[in-house]
């Protein structure tokens, strides 16, 4: 080995395009926050790629930069310093722990690309889809100011049978020239059961609207509940579906609602703490829908951070 | 006693597809190793609780594979098609009912199975691993039932997983996810059927069949653990392992099995 000027001198690293593979990343990233996330996963990925590499590029200038450890005492003879430069050159980068290295990190890499599809499916589709959609309810003439009428809808007709819903809806009157209604979800602040109203009910419908197949898409019962009891624990609530006894940790859920060319849109639903006042001059404050049996307010909110998904 | 020359032709007839397996696989030493194990001398009728749970458990899986020929995982076909296998397909509410009872069957064994472990003691080291894996099958055979309730799609399994999945949500901090997750929604919708389909009839099985695996393998390597009142004792007496000998000889003849004879 000849010793050549300046190989034993420390130095700055190379200019690499690390950087500029990084920034172009960045740039990516940024744009895709405007126009679209993928854009957004692809920058990232550019740039932590890149990112990597230039940190590990000037770590290994860092460490290469460091003075190399002092030789053992005297070398005796010319000959056994190269032999002992091989040795530690094997031990430090040897064939086997680079091939074990790379079978597993290709292992990884193809566990990771078969894996994270299917997981992607079960879980991605979990929170997408069951939105809720605006149902024409019919003419407001069709519910009585003061009196309930229990409604069964079915809130999407491709979902079938299980999207069937009921609301316990009241009209209040006119509040401030626009008509005022109390829509009560049936399902139960405890664990979801259907709440049924306390008292008598109409035999027949007000009115029935069958598609041609003779499913039921709308139902219009009139009903003088004193409140709404639940079937499986015993959950009881008032007329405003505000918890009177039972299980329940909070009132029962509401629809938003709309008037279009005098019909009754229903919208979506939202949670209840509690509901000061009663009918039109209710104050009601709004959480967004949390599954069942969850606080939405109160010290024990904190344990439910989630209300559920609708994307 | 000389056997004829008649028994030993039949003999050999018999032994020698085992023995070719055996040159070639090891397989029926293996099956010796696993079914002639030494078991203490006081072991009683409680000992074979685990065993009955494993047979519930197979029953289950044999009924499972034979009614999953014909239900159809779909909210407009699952209640008729149970309807269909109960009153139309010939022993098709025999094998019906022996899944769903058999359900409460093995659940009810497993809790008992449990006991026995327990109050015998038998949970100590060095086996406290095994109890561990049974803690997880005894969540697993819980799921299957959680799961499979819903399967015949009637009010009663509609509602009882609408009760479960919102138990399910009401975890803390994460619970709602766990919810969206299991059910595919915010509700339960029509894929949710065929969600617990899957995990009813692949996943959970798939795992209860892997730690019976390794349960097993525990109880193999350990032992079985003596009673409490077993005279016994551990350490007491020391029982010498069987010599080896040809892999065949406690196939046929049961005189070199069993606890040896003073």
């Amino acid at each position: 080995l000849e010793s050549r000027p300046g190989v034993d001198r420390s130095h700055l690293p190379a200019p690499t395009l690390y950087p500029v593979g990084f920034a172009v990343g960045v740039a990516c990233l940024l744009v895709g926050l405007i126009v679209s996330w993928p854009a957004v996963a692809v920058g990232g990925a550019i740039a932590l790629f890149f990112g990597f590499l230039w940190v590990r590029d000037l770590s290994s200038g860092m460490s290469r930069a460091e003075p190399p450890p002092p030789p053992e005492a005297a070398p005796a003879a010319g000959a056994a310093v190269p032999v002992d430069a091989e040795s530690t050159f094997s031990e430090r980068f040897p064939r086997n722990k680079f091939l074990e290295g790379a079978t597993l990190g290709l292992g990884a890499v193809i566990g990771g690309v078969v894996t994270v599809p299917p997981v992607a499916l079960l879980v991605a589709s979990a929170f997408e889809g069951q939105k809720f959609q605006d149902i024409d309810l019919g003419p407001l003439s069709d519910f009585p100011s003061g009196k309930f009428v229990i409604t069964t809808f079915v809130e999407d007709p491709k979902q079938g049978e299980v999207s069937r819903r009921t609301a316990y809806i009241r009209y209040n009157g006119p509040l401030s020239g626009k008509p005022s209604f109390t829509i009560l979800s049936n399902r139960c602040a405890h664990l979801g059961c259907p709440v049924q109203p306390n008292g008598p009910v109409d035999e027949k419908p007000s009115r029935l609207i069958t598609d041609k197949a003779g499913i039921e898409l709308l139902k219009l019962t009139p009903a003088q509940p004193a409140g709404f009891g639940c079937p499986c624990h015993g959950g009881q609530y008032d007329t405003e579906g505000n918890r009177t006894a039972g299980p329940p940790v909070r009132g029962l859920d509401r629809y938003e609602y709309s008037i279009k060319n005098g019909r009754l849109i229903l919208g979506s639903a939202y949670s209840v703490d509690y509901v000061k006042g009663t009918g039109k001059d209710a104050r009601i404050k709004k959480y967004p829908l949390f599954p069942p049996g969850q606080h939405v307010a109160g010290p024990e909110f904190w344990l439910w951070p989630i209300p559920e998904i609708r994307a | 006693v000389p056997k004829s020359a008649r028994r030993k032709q039949i003999e050999g007839m018999v032994l020698y597809p085992l023995d070719w397996l055996e040159e070639r696989s090891g397989l029926v030493g293996a099956t010796k190793y696993f079914l002639f194990r030494k078991v203490p001398g006081d072991t009683g009728w409680a000992h074979t609780l685990g065993s009955a749970t494993l047979t519930a458990f197979l029953v289950q899986a044999i009924t499972g594979v034979i009614l999953a020929m014909f239900y159809k995982p779909s909210p407009d076909e699952a209640y008729s098609s149970i309807q269909h296998i109960t009153n139309d397909v010939d022993f098709g509410w025999l094998v019906r009912g022996m899944h769903r009872w058999g359900a409460s069957v093995f659940i009810i064994l497993l809790f008992f199975h449990m006991a026995r472990v327990f109050l015998y003691g038998a949970y100590k080291y060095p086996r406290e691993l095994n109890w561990i894996v049974g803690v997880f099958l005894l969540i697993l055979g819980m799921f299957e039932g959680f799961t499979g309730y819903l399967l015949p799609y009637d009010q009663t399994a509609y509602w009882a997983t609408v009760v479960g999945m919102n138990i399910t949500a009401n975890g803390p901090f994460v619970g709602t996810l766990l919810q969206q997750i299991m059910q595919g929604g915010p509700a339960i919708g029509p894929d949710t059927l065929a969600r617990f389909y899957s995990l009813h009839m692949l996943v959970a099985p798939g795992a209860i069949f892997a730690l019976i695996g390794l349960h097993l393998y525990l109880v193999i390597r350990l032992g079985v653990s003596s009673p409490p009142w077993s005279k016994e004792a551990a350490g007491a007496e020391h029982i010498e392992p069987e010599p080896s000998g040809p892999a065949r000889a406690g196939l046929v003849s049961p005189t070199t099995r069993g606890r040896p004879t003073p």
